[in-house]
């Protein structure tokens, strides 16, 4: 995953002047975040129902079973061809999403970015996107598999609604990062929206939405293996879920764990790659 | 030479876009997914969704039910985090370049949190079952485990960004590996640190959902109990809960990150 990017949105450095008094503002509201988020963890611990399984015997019995899944993998209902099939109808799955929803969230982001739209259109869908993001992917598959029936149709549109929700805000916050006296030059010397878009907006910000595209396909990877096992959309997670429920073979979920950490870990490089290629040219 | 240029810009951007159309077309075909199908299934899932999909007076009942489970499940969310956050801290202490107490350790560390993170929630709850069943305790470690990998991650990324400067100044001065760490690592990246273990918290709830449908807990287990059983209109009622729940903690960081930011 692209952390330096993510880093930007969700934890910045901060600019601010070197504290002077020992107790500001923000210490406090760190220290009050802190104290409740570890009250909550401890009621939380008291609060699970964990009647039928011990803790202690829970991990250790945890351990014996990562010794047999990552020592002992083996193939019993599906063959290595068979297997990478299935990793490959998992990433199309992934990769339909993410291309159908950056077309989404291209359009819908320059709609929705502040400097290229007007207040009441530009708030508007931030709110409705909004409330599409804080619906969980799965529950949308669910949704959409009632109208669609369950399988890859149902998959595809579910999971495309949380990827636009998602890239329509990434898309739109780097859009607005764009110089405003750019736009005001373009518009004085009588460039209309189109040009001001094509020749500014998105050339400048080609790198943003390309890290951010690359980051949302990641993650419809992870999501569509578990879509897969949860909601029927096929590949590899089907296999997984197969495997953990149904046949209750520990060895083959090995395999399958290794499947999708190889593909995991080759996109995390791939992403790096496209980064430092962008970055030069 | 300036036409050239031009020429071969554009030449590119056509060879990308061909490129992503040939995989696009490729993947509807290995997915078998019917894109008129596709597209002709949005109005029907609306039209559907406003005659079937909300709440009545009866599913109200069910409420104090939904809200209980809802509450364990952000409980869960925020537990799992918070947990991971103090071992993370420790390992990204240990892994990062500037704070590491030697370079083959911090390798050893990095790898820990790259596995750790690239082996999905779904996955994870998937292997727990084995041991913990159908217990809270599933759906608590698989999140404790990806939280443990990504803020891993996260944390090396700050350490490195933030105190670079800070630590060498007070290694020239003569401070001690631990004073260097807690007196000037930790206060200088504790608000970015908490901000990512806020988004790690957001995060879990969604990804709690999910393993709830899958290991049958929490909220997760509630919504599927009612889909499965066809009753639309309180399992709308779930959605919703969960998606206030959502905005509202959502809201919570925002305000809390922009005080300390």
């Amino acid at each position: 995953m692209d952390f330096e990017n993510i880093m930007k949105r969700i934890a910045p450095p901060s600019n601010r002047p070197v504290r002077v008094k020992p107790m500001n503002q923000s210490a406090i509201v760190i220290r009050l975040t802190l104290l409740s988020l570890v009250i909550l963890t401890i009621i939380g611990f008291f609060t699970y129902d964990d009647t039928d399984v011990g803790m202690l015997e829970g991990i250790t019995a945890t351990f014996t079973n990562f010794k047999v899944m990552f020592t002992e993998p083996h193939f019993n209902h599906f063959t290595f061809m068979e297997g990478l099939y299935q990793v490959l109808v998992t990433i199309s799955l992934a990769l339909l999403t993410t291309v159908i929803g950056a077309v989404i969230s291209l359009m819908l982001g320059l709609l929705a970015a502040k400097n290229l739209s007007t207040p009441k259109i530009s708030n508007s869908i931030k709110n409705f996107v909004a409330v599409v993001r804080a619906v969980p992917t799965v529950l949308w598959v669910l949704i959409f598999a009632i109208a669609a029936g369950l399988g890859s149709v149902a998959a595809v549109i579910g999971m495309t609604f949380h990827s636009v929700g998602y890239l329509i805000k990434a898309y739109s916050e780097s859009f607005e990062e764009l110089d405003d006296g750019v736009i005001e030059v373009l518009k004085a010397s009588g460039a209309n929206w189109w040009q001001i878009v094509w020749q500014a907006v998105i050339p400048s910000s080609m790198t943003y939405i390309i890290s951010w595209t690359f980051l949302r396909f990641e993650i419809n990877f992870s999501v569509a293996v578990a879509m897969g096992a949860a909601a029927g959309a096929g590949g590899i997670g089907y296999d997984l879920f197969m495997a953990s429920s149904f046949y209750l073979d520990l060895r083959e979920l090995g395999t399958i764990t290794f499947y999708i950490l190889v593909f995991a870990i080759l996109l995390e490089i791939v992403a790096i790659r496209i980064k430092r290629h962008i970055n030069i040219t | 030479m300036q036409v050239n240029f031009f020429f071969k810009k554009r030449l590119r951007a056509l060879l990308v876009f061909a490129f992503l159309v040939s995989v696009t077309y490729g993947g509807i075909m290995i997915t078998e997914y019917d894109v008129i199908k596709g597209f002709s299934s949005i109005p029907m899932a609306i039209s559907w969704g406003v005659t079937n999909f909300f709440p009545t007076t009866d599913s109200f009942e069910h409420l104090p039910k939904i809200l209980i489970s809802l509450w364990e499940t952000i409980l869960l969310s925020i537990g799992s985090a918070t947990l991971a956050s103090l071992f993370a801290l420790f390992f990204a202490i240990l892994g990062s370049n500037t704070t590491t107490i030697n370079p083959f350790f911090a390798t050893i560390c990095r790898f820990i949190a790259t596995l750790f993170r690239n082996i999905d929630v779904a996955v994870w709850s998937m292997i727990l079952l084995f041991s913990f069943g159908q217990s809270a305790l599933t759906g608590y470690f698989a999140l404790f485990f990806v939280s443990f990998g990504f803020l891993t991650r996260a944390f090396i990324e700050t350490i490195d960004e933030v105190s670079n400067s800070g630590v060498e100044a007070l290694r020239a001065t003569g401070a001690s590996y631990i004073s260097i760490v807690i007196h000037s690592v930790i206060p200088s990246s504790a608000s970015q640190m908490l901000s990512w273990l806020l988004f790690m918290i957001e995060t879990n709830i969604r990804s709690a959902t999910l393993i709830g449908i899958l290991t049958g807990t929490g909220i997760g287990f509630v919504f599927d109990l009612y889909y499965k059983s066809v009753d639309y209109n309180t399992a709308s009622l779930v959605v919703i809960a969960i998606v206030i729940a959502i905005l509202a903690l959502e809201a919570a960081s925002n305000y809390v990150r922009r005080v300390i930011i």
